[in-house]
């Protein structure tokens, strides 16, 4: 998955004072607003209904569109007639492990290009935006060969490794510090006799955390939700949530009410996460681009 | 006298600490992306020119262009993948750009609750593509899926939606679009907001309608995004492959149905080289797809410049 986004700025995005005011908002705008939302949540609506119901419920015609009670009895099925908890650990494991390292290497390698001088500078930060651009997924055959010669292949290691850092990351931490570190700020720590690696750790890491926090949230979401490359590397019996997803979708006869309570499950983790930190997500995407 | 010059043991530790610790600071990057991004990236051009399969013990012979001989005149199930490749292209770029233009002109007004708006709009874009493809995958379902239900009500019969390749294109659209719809349309929100309120007033004293005015001043004041958009989603459509293979999963799924009529070539480069292994064979679907995604996505840069601004 590749990744595009400009980076956040520490000012706040425009607000009321310059949207534009013309005439009242009609209800039709908000009739037609309401019904696109429910048309976004409408499909994880429906897979919360398909969990709550039983099997022969699912079936029916006119189908049943409200939740039934039977949630928490499917997901006791999903445990137990699945490895679904082995998938979630293994899904905490690689997004905890990408989502740390991507936040470290990328607040590191930002600080470097936006404050420190050293030879080749501007070209390195040319390469890193560059590979911004390529799919990498153009190379997974060399790179499942390479697993393969480690011995790696089946093994959680395999997602991890690949996903520790991320152009994309460097590049927007770049922009962060670019912006949001006063160079007096490093001067007054360079006086007082900080090396390079104090001044990052108690200078420019605590101006970072809002743009990290902000990081981290998009690498979580993504590599929790990362599809292709699991699939190629690991095996039915190692999988992560998405993986397992798809090995429970393809069995002969589908148990729509399992597979989807599957789904439900695995959904919930980037759900809450959304929840709780979605306006920066909405702002993060609205000031620049983010894919997933 | 002690020459100014001579430095004693820490001062010297520090200058070389200073000179030294930039490249420390950024050589975990360089080094994790070098070996696992950029590596493999360029190998697979070596791979393309040799006959290679795992499951054949012989390792790999070069073969020059012998793959890629195969693939381009003798392979007709690639130039099937291709098509569907820019029919599926064709069928989620346009939509998802007109859609995300509608819905931003939609939430740039004065809206009460336009952050649960606005969350509501990316909230399909969150979710992981594997979820979102079983769920679509049951609602296009042919005896007790939901859109065949609500059509029902419209006199349609039953429609086997994998079955034929309009209808399973149109499905697999569906999911594309209604996941990246919001997306697009919250990076067009971003910049109709900073269109100065002054250029709808001058419109509106020469009489200009609201349609006019969206047409005339929004889209075209716009253009750099739709451009980005537009290249962008091309770039990501032109190499579907989680949705055609979780759309009806089981033995047709690497195949894109049984007579592959949604394989993408995305997923025809997933079956040759992780199903049969043929390693070869796969990287050079693999090039010709990058080359094929670059002018696609040159010819719709081309397409979105040409929007007219005065």
């Amino acid at each position: 998955m590749t990744t595009v986004l400009t980076p956040v700025t520490p000012e706040r995005i425009p607000g009321r004072a310059r949207r534009l005011v013309r005439r009242a908002t009609s209800p039709w705008t908000y009739a037609a607003l309401i019904a696109i939302l429910a048309g976004s949540a409408f499909p994880v609506y429906w897979s919360l209904v398909v969990s709550s119901q039983t099997t022969e419920a699912v079936g029916s015609v006119p189908p049943v569109l409200v939740p039934g009670g039977h949630l928490f009895e499917n997901i006791a099925r999903v445990f137990d007639e699945t490895d679904f908890a082995l998938a979630l650990g293994n899904s905490l494991i690689v997004s905890g492990t990408i989502t740390v390292s991507v936040v470290l290497f990328s607040t590191l390698a930002g600080f470097a290009f936006a404050k420190l001088r050293f030879r080749g500078r501007t070209a390195l930060l040319l390469v890193v935006i560059a590979t911004q651009a390529i799919p990498t997924e153009l190379g997974v055959v060399p790179l499942y060969m390479m697993m393969a010669d480690l011995g790696w292949a089946g093994q959680l290691q395999a997602v991890i490794v690949p996903g520790l850092v991320t152009a994309f990351g460097v590049f927007y931490m770049r922009q962060y510090f670019e912006r949001a570190l006063p160079l007096e700020l490093l001067e007054a720590g360079r006086m007082d006799g900080c090396g390079p690696l104090r001044l990052f750790w108690h200078v420019a890491l605590p101006t970072a955390r809002p743009a990290a926090a902000v990081l981290g949230l998009f690498t979580f979401m993504q590599a929790w939700n990362d599809f292709f490359w699991p699939l190629v590397v690991l095996v039915p019996e190692n999988p992560t949530v998405q993986t397992a997803l798809s090995t429970l979708a393809s069995g002969y006869t589908t148990d729509y009410t399992l597979v989807l309570t599957a789904a439900t499950i695995g959904t919930i983790p980037v759900l809450v996460v959304f929840l709780l930190f979605g306006r920066h997500i909405v702002g993060g995407i609205m000031q620049g681009a983010l894919k997933g | 006298m002690t020459s100014a010059k001579t430095l004693t043991w820490a001062e010297r530790r520090h200058k070389w600490s200073a000179t030294l610790s930039p490249f420390g600071f950024i050589s975990p990057y360089f080094l994790i992306f070098g070996a696992f991004g950029l590596f493999p990236l360029l190998y697979t051009a070596v791979v393309s020119l040799q006959d290679r399969n795992l499951l054949d013990a012989d390792g790999a012979t070069f073969i020059g262009l012998g793959n890629y001989e195969q693939l381009l005149f003798h392979d007709p199930y690639f130039w099937n993948a291709m098509g569907n490749t820019v029919s599926l292209w064709l069928l989620t770029t346009i939509p998802q750009i007109l859609f995300a233009l509608g819905v931003a002109h939609l939430l740039n007004r004065r809206l009460r609750g336009r952050t649960l708006f606005r969350m509501g709009m990316i909230l399909p874009n969150i979710t992981s593509v594997a979820a979102v493809t079983i769920i679509f995958a049951q609602l296009f379902g042919r005896d007790f899926g939901l859109v065949n239900w609500v059509l029902s009500w419209f006199g349609a019969g039953r429609i086997d939606w994998q079955a034929g390749t309009a209808s399973s294109h149109t499905a697999i659209a569906a999911m594309v679009v209604w996941r990246w719809t919001g997306y697009h349309a919250l990076i067009f929100l971003a910049s109709m907001q900073a269109i100065p309120t002054s250029m709808y007033e001058a419109a509106t004293l020469d009489g200009a309608k609201g349609w006019q005015q969206f047409w005339r001043i929004t889209v075209p004041l716009l253009r750099p995004q739709i451009i980005f958009s537009t290249v962008i989603a091309t770039t990501g459509n032109m190499r579907l492959l989680a949705e055609p293979l979780l759309f009806n999963p089981g033995t047709a799924a690497a195949t894109g149905g049984s007579d592959r009529q949604f394989q993408t070539a995305a997923l025809y480069l997933y079956e040759q080289g992780f199903t049969k292994y043929d390693f070869g064979y796969s990287s050079a679907i693999a090039l010709v797809l990058a080359v094929v995604t670059m002018l696609v996505a040159g010819l719709s840069y081309l397409v979105t410049r040409r929007i007219q601004t005065d």
